[in-house]
């Protein structure tokens, strides 16, 4: 076991009395007052998260976006403009899921990819490995810092550092501004389904900017627990819960980031087959009446198991257990009952389409 | 955060014994360490509660742990306000937030093996 990796905001979580643990290799910040305050915070007002442990890859050259065309599923083409940003994945030549990303088209020949911690080395390997020489590809993730800046009243905040003239970046788009007189760049991305930015920094300058938006008393500092608990009442996936190595992305809900029609990419064809046939397993959303549903536990139809649990919480909005299963296509329409059996206790659960939370600050924002 | 009144176990439930009858909850430490309590799933009256073995679970946001009796009898009452209050635990442990309550067959010798609240403290700090 080799040891763990610290972001640069280390020693701030420790001194503001975080409950540390270990994830995906990093000693990462579980909560701080709590996860079920920290999830309001973001739902009413603001928090912000230590990211900096996710990875940052840099791709340029002429062919920089026709050889990514060739690695992602979503087309490449929805964001010429500079500035865009996609949400994709990146699959096997089966239609296995490697890793979701959001691919950012930053510069002139220029893409800037955000991907998962956990999938680090096997990103890059697998994105090098399919990239001519002619692209230059950077791992900036040691020198990046990623500060999550998330809720209703976020791009208040931000615009307030920003100073006068701010003008926050479009939804999916991704800009150059300084917070209190620091270089960044704001992504207007999220994984809270809350509106707010994603603030890409020089490492050397995540303390700084960490401590800016804490200097606001209504920007609370959120935990690893609390951005899984926002995340998944949004639906959103999350790499080895909802999915990895052994999934495709129709199965797992997320054929609307594979574009079939774009020209060649690694899966394509497996992942056209599976969507020519139906998939045989789709993942879900899972209400449940009573009790927590967490990661594993056997979801019932009657007697008879019929999946798993894949990602499963108490969604502190909603007060109540929900869940996302993979379970067969033919139990997978909204309204179907089925049961998740905990360890004491079989609990009803009834299946519904994603978000499990509405009319949050995005759904505004964005309607 | 320890009353001196109570006894404690090494999975961290108290024990108050009025008569023959033991109340059980979770201490502040264990309350401390789950965060905030959403969901308690407690026995039936009627049912037996073995010392050392569990007799339901509690759950946090992120987690699920078994509740262990400090004590064996029968659960002649459960705390039901916790079905639609769980945070009763983390906000009052020893008091509001009691769980079951069972009779022992013999309250002389039913608390024997227990920690005080100085011993539970030096156990806490132990493991802490």
């Amino acid at each position: 076991m080799s040891e763990l990796k610290r972001t640069p905001l280390y020693d701030e979580h420790v001194a503001l009395g975080a409950r540390m643990v270990p994830f995906a290799g990093w000693e990462m910040p579980v909560q701080y007052a709590g996860i079920v305050e920290e999830h309001l915070a973001v739902r009413e007002r603001v928090g912000i998260f230590d990211v900096c442990h996710m990875s940052e890859f840099r791709f340029f050259g002429f062919e920089a976006k026709d050889a990514l065309q060739r690695i992602v599923t979503n087309d490449l083409s929805k964001i010429d403009e500079l500035g865009q940003a996609l949400y994709t994945v990146m699959c096997d030549e089966d239609g296995g899921i490697i890793d979701d990303l959001i691919v950012y088209h930053t510069g002139d020949l220029e893409y800037l990819v955000i991907a998962n911690a956990a999938n680090h080395d096997a990103d890059w390997d697998w994105i090098t490995a399919h990239l001519p020489e002619t692209v230059e590809a950077v791992d900036e993730s040691d020198r990046t810092g990623l500060i999550a800046v998330q809720g209703p009243e976020a791009l208040r905040v931000i615009g307030e550092l920003a100073g006068p003239g701010f003008v926050a970046p479009d939804r999916f788009t991704i800009a150059e501004a300084r917070l209190g007189g620091i270089p960044v760049l704001l992504a207007r991305t999220g994984y809270t389904g809350e509106d707010g930015v994603e603030v890409v920094c020089h490492a050397s300058n995540a303390v700084a900017i960490w401590r800016l938006l804490l200097s606001f008393p209504e920007v609370q500092p959120c935990g690893l627990g609390a951005r899984d608990t926002l995340r998944l009442e949004m639906g959103y996936a999350l790499y080895g819960s909802d999915m990895d190595r052994g999934v495709d992305p129709i199965s797992a809900g997320l054929g609307w980031t594979v574009a079939l029609g774009k020209g060649d990419f690694i899966g394509r064809e497996a992942i056209a087959r599976i969507k020519e046939a139906g998939p045989s397993k789709r993942l879900v959303g899972l209400v449940v009446d009573d009790g927590v549903p967490r990661h594993g536990y056997p979801v019932l139809r009657g007697e008879a198991e019929v999946g798993k649990v894949a990602s499963g919480t108490f969604s502190p909005s909603l007060r109540q257990g929900i869940a996302t299963a993979y379970v067969p296509a033919d139990l997978a329409d909204p309204g179907t009952e089925l049961a998740v059996a905990m360890r004491r206790k079989v609990s009803r659960a009834v299946v519904v389409k994603p978000p499990f939370v509405t009319g949050t600050s995005l759904s505004k924002a964005s309607s | 955060m320890y009353p001196s009144d109570l006894k404690y176990d090494r999975e961290h439930e108290w024990v108050r014994l009025d008569g023959d009858v033991a109340t059980i909850g979770i201490t502040h430490y264990a309350q401390d360490q789950l965060g905030e309590v959403v969901y308690v799933d407690l026995p039936s009256v009627g049912d037996e509660a073995v010392a050392g073995e569990s007799f339901g679970e509690i759950e946090s946001v992120k987690s699920v742990s078994e509740l262990f009796s400090p004590v064996s009898g029968e659960i002649v009452e459960v705390n039901g306000a916790l079905a639609g209050a769980p945070e009763l635990v983390n906000e009052s442990p020893y008091e509001d937030g009691w769980m079951i309550k069972v009779r022992v067959a013999d309250a002389a010798t039913a608390l024997d093996g227990l920690m005080t609240a100085d011993e539970y403290e030096a156990f806490i700090a132990g493991e802490a």
